[in-house]
C-alpha cells in the first residue's frame, strides 16, 4: 500500500525510515542499524576516536570480527606475520576498550564478516547496515539497505551511529526465466556484470526481482548481492519474502516471541509498490544462461564458459581496446581463444560469494569420489567456523581431503591474499571470489572467476571445465 | 581533512581506464594501523620491479611524475574495494587532486572526507588535458575550489562539480564529523522513535 501519495521502491522506504536529517544542500544523516566491524579498515577509525576524546555510540549495534589477515591454517600454527598480529591485537584492545562485541580467534562464531551476520541473525529486512569493506552489499540480500564505507565514514558510524549520504538512484534488475541445471547464482551476477560493465550501476542502488530472484535460496541471493559492487553499484537489494523469513528464524540474534511475529508483520510490508519508478532498469533471461567465466582483470570481462576470448581489433572505443589488450597481455590470452582446456594451477572455493554451505555442498557433490587433478591445488576456504563445523557434521570434509583437496579455517583467504594463502606469479587460477584485478590472489596471479560448480569440475580436470559435459 | 582552497601545479597521466584500489595500493600493504608510509607503496606493482628497484619507465617515477600534484587518470578511477588507503597513499605521494572523467562512488567519497579533490571534467576537456601533459609535461594548471574552475595556461576554464557541503568543509579543512555531532538531539530523538523491536546484540 504506498504510503506519501506516490509508490516507493523497496530502497526509498528503507531510506525515507532512516533519515535523522535531511536539510536542503547537505547530505542526509541516515541512521546505521548496524555496523560491522573487521580488524583491517577499523584501527585508524577506533585511533580517531581516542584522539577525539570519543566514545562509541552504540557498541550494541556494532558487532566485531577477524577475517581478512588470519591465517587458514589450523589454530595450533601461531600467526608469523607480525603485522596482522598487531592489527588483531588492535582490535582486541579496541573492541574491549569500547564495549563492542568481537567474534575473534577463539569464537566459535568468527569468520568472514558477511558470512557470519547473516548467520547470526544480526543482518534483518528494512536495516541500514554498513562495514568498512565493499562486499556488505551481501547483506542486501535480505532486504537491508547495506553497503560498503571507508575508515573516516567508519569513524562517523561509531561517533554518531549516523553516516552523511547523498541519496543513490535506482536500478530495477529483472530476471525472468528458469535456471537452466548447473548455471549458478554466480553466474547470474557475472552475466549482469558483463552486460552493464564495471562502471554500470555507480551511484544507483541494484535490486534484482522477478520469478527467477524468488526462486533462490538465501544464500544464492548473497552470491547476487554481494557483486553489485563488482558492476559499480552503491548496494544491492532483494526483497524480504518467506525464504528470508525462514531463514531467519531462530538464529541466535533473531526476535523472539510476540516481538518476532509483530517483526515480521512489518517485513512483510518491504516490497516495491506497483507502479513504483526506478531510475533505470534491465531485464536478464535466466533461460537463457550458462555458465560463466572471466577472461580479463575486471569483474565485467566475462563471458560463457564456451565463449571466445575477445578480439582488441573489434572494439571501436580506443580506450576499450586499450583495456582489453592489457587484460589480455596481463593474462597471457590472445583474441579468439578458447577457456574450455585451459590449464590451471589452483581452483580456489572460498570468499564471502561462494563459500557458504550450499556453495560446499554443490561442489562436494561433483568431488565425491573424484580425484583433484595432479597439477591443480584446491584450496578450500569455508566461510565461517559455523559453516566449517555444519560441513564437517556432514562429511564434506572428507569429500573435499579425499579428492586430494585442501581443507582448511575459515576466512578471507586467497580472494584478498594478505595471510600467506596465494597464488605465485604467472599461477592460473579458478576462484569463486569476486575480483580478478591484477595481482588481487598475489602479485603476478591470474584469476578466472566463476562459480563453485565450475571450479570443481576444473580441478576435477585440472583445466576449465564445462560442468555441464561432466558425467554426473 | 585538508585544507584545498587554490592549487597552481603540473600535473602527471594515467591514462588508463578502470584503475581500481587494488592497482592503487595493494593488499598486502593493508596491514598498517596507522596512515603512514603509504606514499611510497603508491601504485606499487607497477611502480617497482620484483626486486624493488623502480621501474625506470613509470609515470610516477620520471622527474615529471615525481613533482606532480595533480593526476589525470582515465574512466571509473578507484572502482573496487572502498579501501580508504587508497586516498590516504595518493595523498601521501604528494597528489591534491585526481582529475578524471569518473569516479568510483566510496573512492570518491573516501577522497572527499579527506580533501584530496575528485574533479569530474568531460571527455573532451580529459583529451585536452592529456594532450597537454604530452606537448608540454611542465604545464601547470589552476584548481580553484570556491569558483569551481580548472583553468588552462591559455586562459581556457572549466568549471567542475562539486557538492557544496564538501566543498565547504574542504574549503574550511573541517572534518565532516562535526556536522553529525551538531545534530546529536536529533539523533537521540531518532533514536527514541525508531526502537528495534528486540535488541538484537542483547
Amino acid at each position: 500500500m504506498p504510503t506519501n501519495g506516490h509508490p516507493k521502491t523497496l530502497f526509498e522506504k528503507i531510506w525515507d525510515n532512516h533519515i535523522v536529517v535531511a536539510e536542503p544542500g547537505n547530505p542526509a544523516v541516515l541512521y546505521i542499524d548496524l555496523h560491522l566491524v573487521h580488524e583491517v579498515t577499523s584501527p585508524q577509525a577506533f585511533t580517531g576516536l581516542r584522539e577525539k576524546g570519543l566514545s562509541v555510540r552504540r557498541p550494541d549495534k556494532t558487532v566485531a570480527t577477524m577475517d581478512h589477515g588470519i591465517p587458514t591454517t589450523p589454530p595450533s600454527i601461531p600467526i608469523s606475520d607480525v603485522m596482522v598480529i598487531n592489527q588483531i591485537s588492535q582490535l582486541e584492545k579496541n573492541c574491549r576498550d569500547f564495549g563492542i562485541p568481537l567474534f575473534g580467534l577463539d569464537s566459535s562464531y568468527r569468520g568472514i564478516v558477511h558470512v557470519i551476520g547473516p548467520e547470526l541473525g544480526l543482518t534483518q529486512p528494512g536495516m541500514t547496515i554498513v562495514c568498512g569493506d565493499s562486499h556488505t552489499s551481501t547483506h542486501g540480500a535480505f532486504g537491508a539497505l547495506a553497503f560498503g564505507i571507508g575508515t573516516s565514514e567508519i569513524e562517523h558510524v561509531l561517533a554518531t551511529q549516523c553516516l552523511l549520504q547523498v541519496k543513490p538512484k535506482t536500478y530495477a534488475v529483472r530476471v525472468e526465466g528458469a535456471l537452466p541445471a548447473a548455471v549458478s547464482a554466480k553466474d547470474i551476477i557475472l552475466n549482469l556484470i558483463s552486460r552493464i560493465g564495471i562502471g554500470g550501476g555507480t551511484g544507483h542502488v541494484l535490486e534484482y526481482m522477478g520469478s527467477t530472484i524468488r526462486g533462490l535460496s538465501m544464500e544464492e541471493r548473497m552470491t547476487i548481492c554481494n557483486m553489485s559492487i563488482e558492476g559499480g553499484a552503491r548496494a544491492g537489494m532483494v526483497a524480504p519474502d518467506e525464504t528470508t523469513i525462514d531463514y531467519i528464524a531462530g538464529r541466535p540474534h533473531a526476535p523472539t516471541g510476540a516481538a518476532w511475529d509483530q517483526t515480521v508483520t512489518n517485513w512483510r510490508s518491504l516490497t516495491t509498490d506497483d507502479g513504483a519508478v526506478f531510475d533505470n532498469e534491465i531485464n536478464i533471461d535466466a533461460a537463457n544462461l550458462e555458465p560463466m567465466i572471466t577472461y580479463g582483470t575486471n569483474p565485467g570481462m566475462g563471458m560463457k564458459i564456451t565463449g571466445a576470448v575477445p578480439d582488441p581489433a573489434s572494439i571501436k572505443d580506443v580506450s576499450q581496446r586499450q583495456t582489453l589488450i592489457k587484460a589480455l597481455d596481463y593474462m597471457d590470452l590472445r583474441p579468439g581463444q578458447p577457456l574450455l582446456g585451459h590449464k590451471v594451477d589452483v581452483v580456489f572455493l572460498g570468499s564471502c560469494t561462494n563459500a557458504r554451505l550450499s556453495d560446499l555442498q554443490l561442489a562436494a557433490s561433483l568431488l565425491k569420489g573424484r580425484k583433484v587433478a595432479p597439477n591443480v591445488k584446491m584450496m578450500v576456504v569455508p566461510g565461517s567456523q559455523q559453516v566449517k563445523q555444519q560441513a564437517e557434521a556432514e562429511g564434506l570434509d572428507k569429500i573435499f581431503k579425499e579428492a586430494g583437496a585442501d581443507w582448511r579455517e575459515s576466512g578471507c583467504s586467497m580472494c584478498i591474499a594478505m595471510n600467506g594463502d596465494q597464488l605465485e606469479p604467472g599461477q592460473y587460477a579458478v576462484s569463486t571470489s569476486n575480483r580478478n584485478f591484477e595481482g588481487r590472489q598475489g602479485k603476478g596471479g591470474r584469476t578466472f572467476l566463476a562459480s563453485p560448480l565450475t571450479a570443481a569440475a576444473t580441478a576435477i580436470a585440472g583445466e576449465i571445465t564445462d560442468v555441464r559435459t561432466m558425467v554426473k | 581533512m585538508e585544507k584545498f582552497t587554490k592549487l597552481k601545479a603540473t600535473m602527471v597521466a594515467m591514462p588508463t581506464d578502470n584503475i581500481d584500489t587494488d592497482q592503487i595500493i595493494p593488499a598486502r600493504f593493508l596491514k598498517v594501523t596507522d596512515k603512514n608510509g603509504l606514499g611510497e607503496n603508491l601504485f606499487y606493482d607497477w611502480r617497482y620491479h620484483a626486486d624493488g628497484s623502480p621501474k625506470e619507465d613509470f609515470v610516477l617515477n620520471t622527474g615529471q611524475g615525481h613533482k606532480a600534484q595533480i593526476l589525470v587518470a582515465g574512466d571509473n578511477f578507484g572502482c573496487g574495494s572502498s579501501r580508504e588507503h587508497a586516498p590516504w597513499a595518493i595523498m601521501g605521494y604528494g597528489l591534491r587532486a585526481v582529475i578524471s572523467t569518473g569516479f568510483a562512488d566510496i573512492f570518491r567519497n573516501n577522497s572527499l572526507k579527506l580533501g584530496l579533490l575528485p574533479i569530474i571534467v568531460d571527455e573532451e576537456t580529459h583529451f585536452q588535458l592529456m594532450s597537454l601533459i604530452e606537448e608540454e609535461p611542465d604545464t601547470q594548471i589552476n584548481i580553484d575550489l570556491k569558483n569551481q574552475t580548472l583553468t588552462l595556461p591559455d586562459g581556457r576554464q572549466v568549471t567542475f562539480p562539486i557538492d557544496q557541503f564538501s566543498k565547504t568543509c574542504i574549503l574550511n579543512g573541517v572534518d565532516q564529523l562535526g556536522y553529525l555531532q551538531s545534530h546529536a538531539s536529533t539523533i537521540e530523538a531518532y533514536e527514541i522513535n525508531h526502537t528495534a523491536p528486540v535488541n538484537t546484540l542483547g
